[in-house]
C-alpha cells in the first residue's frame, strides 16, 4: 500500500471520475447500471416522441410523470421478491418455486375473500383485508418454512426442492381453484395494488415522505461519520459527505415532484367527485361534455380539499419499505451478516459457530413471505386472482437479482442492485410494449441483456482486481 | 279439425320422430378422451351420456391420461369390443391417424371431437374458432362502430390467437379501410397471461392519452387485465371490451357493464351435437346427410372433410339469463354487485 501522500505516479494520474468514486464510496457498478438505465429511459422517450409527439422530457411519451409512476408499480411485485432472492443467492441457494408460490398464495387469498370472508362476514366488511393479509403472510411463511426445512435438515439441494416446489405448489393452485378466475377483490385490500385513485397517498403526503426521507440520508451520513471517528476509521472528505447528501436528497425530492406532477384521470376526478357528493364547481368541459376542472387541457386543482396528483402509489411505498428493511437487515444486523459470511464459505462460517441450517431456514421463510406481500400486491392490482398469476416470475426474479450485480456463486450481492435490475427489467419491457415491438423481439431483447449484464459485469470484477 | 286436435296429432307425430332412433337400439358408442383431468371434459361427457342413453345405446369410456400411445391401445381395444362409432378427442392429431385408419378398416365410424385430425372418413365437429373471433368484432362494432381500436392478442405461440384475429379483421376490415377505425395498439401476450394483457393495456393508454374507444381481448382472463386498467384511468365501463370462454368473472363483468360481451362455448352443446350425430351414425345414416354438416378445408393440410361446426354464443347484457338458465352460473354469481334495473337478467 502506498501512502497517501506519496508521490506515486499511479496516484497523480488516476482521473477525476474515479478520485470521486474513491471519495464518495459510491460503487461503481451501481453508477453504470444508474447510468444504462438513464440511457434506455432517454432512448425510448426519444423513440416514442418518433412515432406519437408527447409530453415526455425529450418529446416522448416514456419520460412522462405518468409513466414513470406505472412503471414503479409494474416493478413493484418483482422488485420485492427480489429482495429476498439476493439473499437466498447469496446463501448459494436458488429458490425457482416463487413464482408458483405466488400463485398459490395469490389463489388462495382470492379464493378466502370472495367464497369465504365474503359471504361470512359481509361483502365489504372492514376486517377482510386483514384478515386476508395475515393469512397470506402466514401462508407465504409456512411454505417458504417448509422449502428452507428439506434443504437445511434433509440435505436436499435448494435447486431440487424448489424445482419440485415450482410444479407441486402450481398444481396445488390449480387445485384450489381449478382454473377458474376468482373476482373482485375487497375493496381495501385493492388499494395493495395501487389502482384508483385512493391507492396512492397524494402529494402531500409525498412531500412529507420525502422531507422525512431526506432528513434520514442526512442523519445517516452524520451518523456513519461519528461512527468512523469513534473506532478511528478513514473519513470521507467533507465536501463527499455533503454532495452525497445533496445529491440523495435530490434523487428523492425529483421522483416525489414526478409521482406529485401525475394528475388523476379526468374520467377518475369526475367519479370521484359525484361518489362523494362533491359539487363539481363549473369549470371548462372535457371531450365528452362532462363538466370538470380543466384548463388548457390540463386536469387543475379546482375542488377544495381534493388532491388532484396521486403522490407515491401503495405498491411502490410497500417495494420502498420492503427494499430499506431488507438493506438494513442485510447490512446492519447479524442475521444479515451471518448470511453474506455463509455465502462466502460455509465451511468457515459452520466452523465459526453459525447455525447455518437455522440460517437457512430462515432465509427461505423470509423469501416466502416477500413472495406473499408480492402475490398481494399482484392480485390486488389485477383485481382477481387467476393460475396464471406469477408464471415465469421466478426466471424475471432471478433475472433481476442477476443483472443487479448477485453472483451466482454466492457471497456477493446488493438489495439496492436487485431492485434496479428489477426496474431495469421492467423499464425494457415497458418501453418496448410503449412502441409496439413484437413480443418476440421484448423478449430477445430482454434475455440478450441478462446476459450481457453478467457479462459485463464478470469484466468489470475481474478489472477491479 | 280443430286446432287442438291438430297440435296433439302434430305433437304425437313429432315424438314418433323422436322415438326413432330408440328402434335402433343396442348399439354402442365409445369416446376415447385424451385426458380426462380437466373439468370441462365432465360436461361433456354427461352431455355425450345423457343422448345416447336417451336412445337406447350403450356408452363407454376410454381415458389417454394424456399419452398419444395410451391413446392408440385404448382404440385398438374400443375395436375389439366392436364398438359402432367412435368419438375421439385426439391427443395428438398426426399420431392419432394410424388408429384412425385402423377404426375405419374395422367398419366403425369416427368423429373427432373438438380437435381436428385429418381423416376424411371421420366427421369433425367443434365450435367455430374463426367464427369466435368474428362474434366479438361485431359486438365490439355494435357498441363502437368508430374510433381508437386496441388488440390484445394471446399468445403468439397458440395458433387460436391468429385464428380468432383473422376472425376479427375479417368484421373490421370494411370499418378499418373506411378510415373509421384506427388500430392503435396491437399486441401478443404472453401465455394469455391477464397481469401481461394489464401491463399491456396501461402501455397503450399510455402512449395514445387514454385516446382507446374499444379493446378487443381475445379471451376472458386478458379482458380482466384490460378492465383493471381501464378501471385505473375511470374508463372502465364505457369502453367496450371483448372476450370469450364464460369466465364468471367475465359473465359478472358483463352484468357489472365493464365488459361489453363474453363469447361463450357451451360444451353441453358440443357434446349433445355430437352424441346425436354418433347415433344417427350408429344406424347407418350417412353422415353427409346429418343436419349442418358442410365441407371444411380449413385444417394444417388442408385435408377436405366433414364438418359440423357449432356457433358459440356471444354472451352481452341483454342476453345473460341464457348461462344462468343453462345453470353455467348461478344468479348470485352473475349478478354479484350490480344496481337493480341495470341488466334484466338480475332483476
Amino acid at each position: 500500500m502506498t501512502a497517501a501522500g506519496s508521490h506515486n505516479p499511479a496516484m497523480s494520474d488516476e482521473g477525476m471520475v474515479k478520485r470521486f468514486l474513491r471519495a464518495t464510496e459510491i460503487d461503481a457498478r451501481m453508477l453504470g447500471m444508474i447510468g444504462a438505465l438513464l440511457v434506455i429511459w432517454a432512448g425510448f422517450d426519444i423513440y416514442s416522441g418518433f412515432l406519437r409527439q408527447a409530453d415526455g422530457l425529450f418529446g416522448g411519451s416514456f419520460l412522462t410523470p405518468r409513466n414513470i409512476w406505472i412503471l414503479m408499480v409494474q416493478t413493484s411485485s418483482i422488485g420485492v421478491m427480489t429482495t429476498g432472492m439476493v439473499l437466498v443467492i447469496v446463501m448459494r441457494q436458488i429458490d425457482l418455486s416463487v413464482g408458483s408460490m405466488l400463485s398459490l398464495v395469490g389463489v388462495s387469498v382470492g379464493y378466502l375473500q370472495v367464497y369465504k370472508l365474503g359471504p361470512w362476514l359481509g361483502v365489504g366488511h372492514p376486517s377482510i383485508w386483514i384478515i386476508a393479509v395475515l393469512f397470506a403472510l402466514a401462508l407465504g411463511a409456512l411454505i417458504g418454512f417448509l422449502n428452507g426445512t428439506l434443504i437445511a435438515y434433509l440435505q436436499i439441494p435448494s435447486f431440487i426442492v424448489t424445482l419440485g416446489g415450482l410444479i407441486a405448489y402450481s398444481g396445488l393452485a390449480w387445485w384450489v381453484i381449478r382454473g377458474e378466475t376468482v373476482a373482485p377483490m375487497d375493496q381495501t385490500y385493492k388499494l395493495i395494488g395501487g389502482n384508483g385513485p385512493l391507492a396512492s397517498i397524494g402529494p402531500l403526503w409525498s412531500w412529507v415522505l420525502a422531507i422525512v426521507a431526506c432528513a434520514g440520508i442526512v442523519a445517516a451520513i452524520i451518523n456513519g461519520r461519528t461512527q468512523r471517528r469513534r473506532f478511528n476509521f478513514p473519513l470521507r472528505p467533507i465536501w463527499a459527505e455533503t454532495v452525497l447528501a445533496v445529491v440523495g436528497s435530490v434523487v428523492v425530492l425529483l421522483f416525489t415532484w414526478v409521482v406529485n406532477s401525475y394528475p388523476w384521470a379526468p374520467k377518475v376526478i369526475e367519479k370521484y367527485a359525484i361518489d362523494h357528493d362533491i359539487p363539481i364547481p363549473p369549470g371548462a368541459l372535457n371531450v365528452d361534455g362532462n363538466a370538470i376542472c380543466m384548463a388548457d387541457g390540463k386536469v387543475v386543482r379546482c375542488l377544495d380539499g381534493l388532491s388532484y396528483e396521486t403522490g407515491y402509489a401503495i405498491p411502490v411505498l410497500i417495494m420502498l419499505a420492503v427494499g430499506f428493511v431488507m438493506t438494513f437487515m442485510a447490512t446492519r444486523t447479524r442475521f444479515g451478516r451471518y448470511i453474506y459470511a455463509t455465502g462466502g464459505n460455509p465451511e468457515a462460517a459452520e466452523l465459526a459457530g453459525i447455525n447455518t441450517r437455522r440460517l437457512t431456514v430462515m432465509v427461505f421463510t423470509l423469501m416466502g413471505i416477500l413472495v406473499a406481500i408480492s402475490a398481494m400486491i399482484s392480485t390486488a392490482r389485477l383485481d382477481s386472482a387467476t393460475n396464471s398469476l406469477g408464471q415465469f416470475n421466478e426466471l424475471y426474479v432471478i433475472a433481476a437479482a442477476v443483472i443487479g450485480g448477485t453472483s451466482l456463486a454466492g457471497g456477493i450481492g446488493t438489495i439496492y442492485g436487485a431492485v434496479l435490475g428489477a426496474l431495469l427489467m421492467q423499464s425494457l419491457q415497458s418501453g418496448m410494449t410503449l412502441l409496439n415491438f413484437e413480443s418476440a423481439y421484448k423478449d430477445m431483447v430482454v434475455g440478450a441483456v441478462l446476459v450481457s449484464a453478467v457479462f459485463l459485469d464478470q469484466v468489470y470484477r475481474r478489472r477491479v482486481k | 279439425m280443430n286446432r287442438k286436435l291438430f297440435t296433439l296429432m302434430a305433437g304425437a307425430l313429432m315424438l314418433g320422430a323422436s322415438a326413432l332412433p330408440a328402434m335402433a337400439a343396442g348399439k354402442t358408442i365409445a369416446v376415447s378422451w385424451k385426458t380426462f383431468q380437466e373439468e370441462r371434459w365432465k360436461t361433456d361427457e354427461a352431455a355425450i351420456k345423457a343422448v345416447v342413453e336417451a336412445a337406447g345405446d350403450k356408452f363407454i369410456t376410454t381415458d389417454a391420461q394424456g399419452s398419444a400411445q395410451k391413446q392408440a391401445a385404448d382404440i385398438e381395444g374400443l375395436i375389439s369390443q366392436k364398438v359402432d362409432v367412435i368419438l375421439v378427442v385426439a391427443f395428438d392429431s398426426d399420431a392419432i391417424l394410424p388408429s384412425i385408419k385402423a377404426i375405419t378398416d374395422a367398419g366403425i365410424k369416427s368423429i373427432a371431437y373438438d380437435v381436428q385430425f385429418e381423416d376424411p372418413s371421420a366427421l369433425y365437429i367443434t365450435f367455430d374458432n374463426i367464427g369466435v373471433g368474428r362474434l366479438m368484432a361485431k359486438e365490439i362494432l355494435k357498441a363502437k362502430p368508430e374510433g381508437n381500436y386496441a388488440f390484445i392478442k394471446g399468445d403468439k405461440g397458440d395458433p387460436n390467437a391468429t385464428f380468432l384475429f383473422s376472425g376479427i379483421t375479417e368484421v373490421l376490415k370494411p370499418a378499418m379501410d373506411a378510415g373509421k377505425i384506427k388500430n392503435v395498439c396491437e399486441t401478443f401476450t404472453d401465455g394469455w397471461k391477464p397481469d401481461n394483457a394489464q401491463k399491456e393495456m396501461e402501455q397503450c393508454l399510455t402512449s395514445t392519452g387514454n385516446k382507446v374507444d374499444a379493446v378487443v381481448s381475445e379471451n376472458d382472463g386478458m379482458a380482466s387485465g384490460v378492465v383493471a386498467a381501464l378501471d385505473a384511468q375511470g374508463l372502465a365501463g364505457t369502453v367496450p371490451v371483448s372476450g370469450q370462454d364464460g369466465d364468471k368473472a367475465a359473465l359478472n363483468r358483463v352484468a357489472l357493464g365493464t365488459q361489453t360481451v363474453s363469447v361463450w362455448k357451451d360444451s353441453r352443446a358440443l357434446g349433445k351435437t355430437a352424441a346425436e350425430a354418433a347415433v344417427a351414425m350408429a344406424d347407418g345414416k350417412d353422415m353427409a346427410s346429418l343436419p349442418g354438416v358442410a365441407k371444411f378445408n380449413k385444417g394444417k393440410k388442408g385435408v377436405e372433410m366433414n364438418a359440423i361446426l357449432i356457433n358459440p354464443d356471444p354472451i352481452t347484457k341483454d342476453n345473460l339469463n341464457d348461462v344462468i338458465d343453462a345453470g353455467w352460473i348461478s344468479k348470485a354469481e352473475a349478478c354479484a354487485g350490480v344496481k337493480a334495473g341495470t341488466v334484466k337478467a338480475c332483476d
